[in-house]
């Protein structure tokens, strides 16, 4: 491998400096690099910030592929700044053996747009109730340390207490989907005012919150780690907040979604506003930025959820639920938090690369920008504004809510190991 | 308002004016030998209907024939079982075979908004009651029932419902007809309560234009027009309510308790009734009892919406003396070319 330069790019966001990258990793950081025998990047302006690590994210394969592969799924991530994604396990067939993970961790591999890290299944079928085989999962080469059944949560008390337990023996984590099942049968939206005037099948708040509230209690008994997934109002901020100040071990991620969009939205019975755990008020999505300024929510994941056109293009009630987040991710983190001052970039740093590489247990991502490190970068132009165009998705699904929105900032390069993945924001 | 009849708050105070008064005259087709308008002849009704619902398909069908158009029945029921396709695709078909007006029911709140906004097809529809969201021709011929009996069938042509109190008891929570109703009435002037037990009153219902209730007895002598609605007895399963007897003894409208509302009062139930469930036959039979008027209302109602809809650019009800809408029709050869442009309930253009 050659030599590239990344010339002047503001890292983290603070002062210019010149990156130089050898092979697979950083040579050095500093002014006034040499740039002999390297190929140039200008990247005056620019921030340049660790290559995003996304904990959530639905590649589809096996069995959806006319959603979504793990090669589109890569190459989507790549074009939003990511070098590795973790890959949920409700495929089909479910990602609750060794089988189903190394398959996805071969795929991963093979794409190179991106590390993929597949994500265990908690219980066999996502059926919440009889463990899947945890540790042949994190024996296997795909080396699994996170466990879901996101899409479905593990209601039973006793099956989330024992797959809290289990995991232990090898420092794996249950990444929680925080959804009390009989408080949401046939839940369409957020309930509250909204539904009741729609005529849709109410998804309340307390139906999350009184799983979380269940699961950082059980943590804190078995002396377990949590993580919840897409934590999305304001009462849950509440309860992860008094977890943390009581020492439990809980991580918790929010959506860009859930950062910008409310349920107004679904005034207009457009099922690309259809996702779970729904849109929620003006006043959760402001709860939820303040809780990711100060870090009660540790990491924003997209919760990338491609569908194809027929599943959202029809009656609300018979929509999948879902959005596409990945190549929208780092823009509306930018709208979101750091236009509105709550964050910096380092901030930016910490909530989408070195925090959610921590939670997943990646060694080489999430590193910071300094020499000796994998060289596992993203360069975003921050001063960028245009308009979302689905179209232009690397993605196979189209179903993204900012069809027609004006978002700040895109990547112009991504490096994954020293390899441009986005070049002049276009995938290499 | 639009080309389309979605909810009843896309309805102002003149355009819901306009559709009672047109009712009333296509009110008095029905008394003439000859039940029949040349009015929407070579226009042709669809009446989509994914959901059963005999009454309604055969009210709007009266409706449609009684203006001489053409009626095609598309019962979608079964053939839309998980995916939307069929929505779309039964759209396209319908466009296809040149409908003018799409009349739906379906289960799903917001599928007749979609269909009117999703550009699958440019007819005119009309929302005949879509999951728990609205029923805006039930409000309708609701607020005509009301109008009749408590105002007068000439003396209320031009009139609203100010200061009427309508009470509404029952299921809320899955009440589509609930919906439309509190928000029609309110825009007609009327003051309106909901009165169910809690777990049967939608969270946020705060916002609603109407006031809530919890007890029945405490409402009924300030009522001047009561509306049981049906309340299904599987929502006992999902503990909405204890027992079917608790419900009727709390909710329900017995002759004793009739006997506590003001002697005008009227009750009203949109039918089909439980019997002894929500209302007893004692009440369902009495003379105050408007239900079997409410689907003879019913037809000339949705006359008035069809007739507005797809080609009432003319007034049906001529100010003063009244001429049969016949007389006031383009005949079927002039009749203007349907368009975005054209706001059949209108005021302004409808004078």
């Amino acid at each position: 491998m050659s030599k590239i330069l990344i010339r002047g790019a503001k890292v983290l966001g603070g002062e210019a400096q010149d990156v130089l990258i050898d092979g697979e990793t950083i040579a050095e950081v500093g002014t006034g690099l040499s740039a002999e025998g390297a190929t140039v990047i200008e990247a005056e302006g620019k921030v340049l910030l660790p290559g995003l690590v996304d904990l959530h994210t639905h590649l589809r394969e096996p069995g959806r592929e006319d959603s979504e592969t793990v090669l589109t799924g890569t190459r989507a991530a790549a074009s939003g700044g990511f070098t590795a994604v973790f890959a949920m396990a409700n495929t089909f067939p479910v990602a609750d053996t060794a089988g189903v993970v190394e398959q996805v961790w071969r795929l991963g591999k093979e794409s190179g747009y991106c590390d993929v890290q597949p994500i265990g299944a908690v219980t066999v079928g996502l059926e919440g109730k009889q463990l899947s085989e945890l540790g042949a999962m994190h024996d296997s080469a795909a080396r699994v340390t996170v466990f879901s059944d996101d899409g479905k949560c593990v209601d039973d008390a006793v099956i989330m207490r024992r797959a809290l337990e289990y995991v232990k023996a090898f420092g794996g984590v249950v990444a929680q989907h925080a959804q009390e099942p009989r408080l949401t049968e046939g839940a369409q939206m957020n309930e509250g005012v909204v539904s009741g005037e729609l005529g849709l099948g109410g998804w309340p708040a307390v139906a999350e919150e009184s799983i979380i509230a269940r699961d950082v209690l059980l943590a804190e008994h078995v002396g377990s780690r949590v993580h919840i997934c897409h934590l999305s109002t304001a009462g849950s901020v509440e309860i992860v907040r008094w977890a943390k100040s009581r020492g439990i071990d809980v991580t918790a991620e929010v959506t860009p979604h859930h950062l910008l969009l409310t349920e107004e939205l679904v005034r207009s019975y457009n099922a690309v506003y259809k996702v779970n755990p729904p849109l929620r008020t003006e006043a959760d999505v402001l709860a939820l930025r303040e809780a990711l300024a100060d870090g009660t929510i540790d990491i924003v994941a997209t919760d990338h959820a491609p569908h194809p056109h027929e599943d959202k293009d029809c009656e609300w009630a018979a929509a999948a639920m879902g959005m596409v987040g990945l190549e929208t991710a780092l823009s509306v983190v930018q709208q979101t938090m750091v236009e509105t001052g709550l964050l910096d970039w380092a901030g930016v740093a910490d909530r989408m690369s070195f925090a959610p590489a921590r939670i997943g247990g990646l060694e080489n991502h999430g590193r910071p920008v300094s020499a000796g490190e994998p060289a596992n970068l993203t360069l975003v132009e921050t001063s960028y504004r245009g308009v979302v165009d689905p179209a232009q998705f690397a993605s196979r699904s189209r179903n993204t809510p900012y069809e027609g929105r004006e978002l700040p900032g895109r990547v112009t390069h991504t490096f994954l190991r020293g390899r441009a993945t986005v070049v002049d924001g276009t995938l290499a | 308002m639009k080309r389309h009849l979605i909810s009843a708050a896309d309805l102002t105070r003149d355009d819901a004016v306009l559709i009672l008064d047109t009712a009333e005259e296509m009110a008095r087709v029905a008394d003439r030998p000859i039940k029949k308008l040349p009015t929407l002849r070579g226009l042709t009704v669809v009446n989509l209907f994914f959901e059963d619902s005999t009454r309604t398909r055969i009210s709007f069908e009266a409706a449609a024939k009684r203006l001489s158009a053409d009626v095609i029945n598309f019962s979608a029921k079964g053939s839309s079982v998980s995916k939307g396709e069929s929505l779309k695709d039964t759209a396209l078909t319908l466009e296809a075979m040149g409908a003018d007006a799409v009349v739906i029911r379906h289960h799903a709140s917001g599928a007749p908004y979609r269909l009117a906004t999703s550009g699958w097809i440019d007819s005119a529809v009309v929302n005949a009651g879509d999951g728990t969201h609205e029923h805006p021709t039930q409000a309708l011929l609701d607020a005509f029932t009301i109008r009749r009996r408590l105002v007068g069938r000439d003396a209320g042509l031009g009139k609203d419902l100010d200061g009427r109190r309508v009470t509404i008891v029952g299921d809320v929570l899955h009440s589509r007809v609930a919906r439309s109703n509190v928000q029609l009435l309110h825009t007609l002037g009327a003051e309106v309560t909901v009165v169910a037990p809690p777990t049967l009153v939608p969270i946020g219902v705060g916002s609603w234009p109407c006031e809530v209730s919890y007890n029945l007895d405490e409402v009924l002598p300030k009522s001047d027009a009561v509306m049981m609605l049906r309340v299904q007895r599987e929502r006992m399963n999902a503990a909405f309510f204890p027992t079917e007897r608790e419900y009727s003894r709390r909710y329900g409208l017995d002759g004793d308790r009739m006997a506590k509302m003001p002697g005008h009062a009227i009750v009203m139930h949109p039918g089909p009734m439980n019997r002894g469930m929500e209302i007893t036959a004692q009440v369902a039979d009495s003379d105050r009892c408007t239900a079997v008027e409410q689907v003879a209302n019913g037809v000339s109602t949705r006359m008035a919406v069809l007739y507005l809809l797809l080609g009432g650019s003319e007034p049906a009800v001529a100010t003063g003396n009244a001429p049969a809408p016949a007389a006031s029709r383009p005949s079927p050869a002039t009749t203007p070319e349907r368009g975005a442009e054209r706001r059949p309930f209108d005021a302004e253009e409808s004078k």
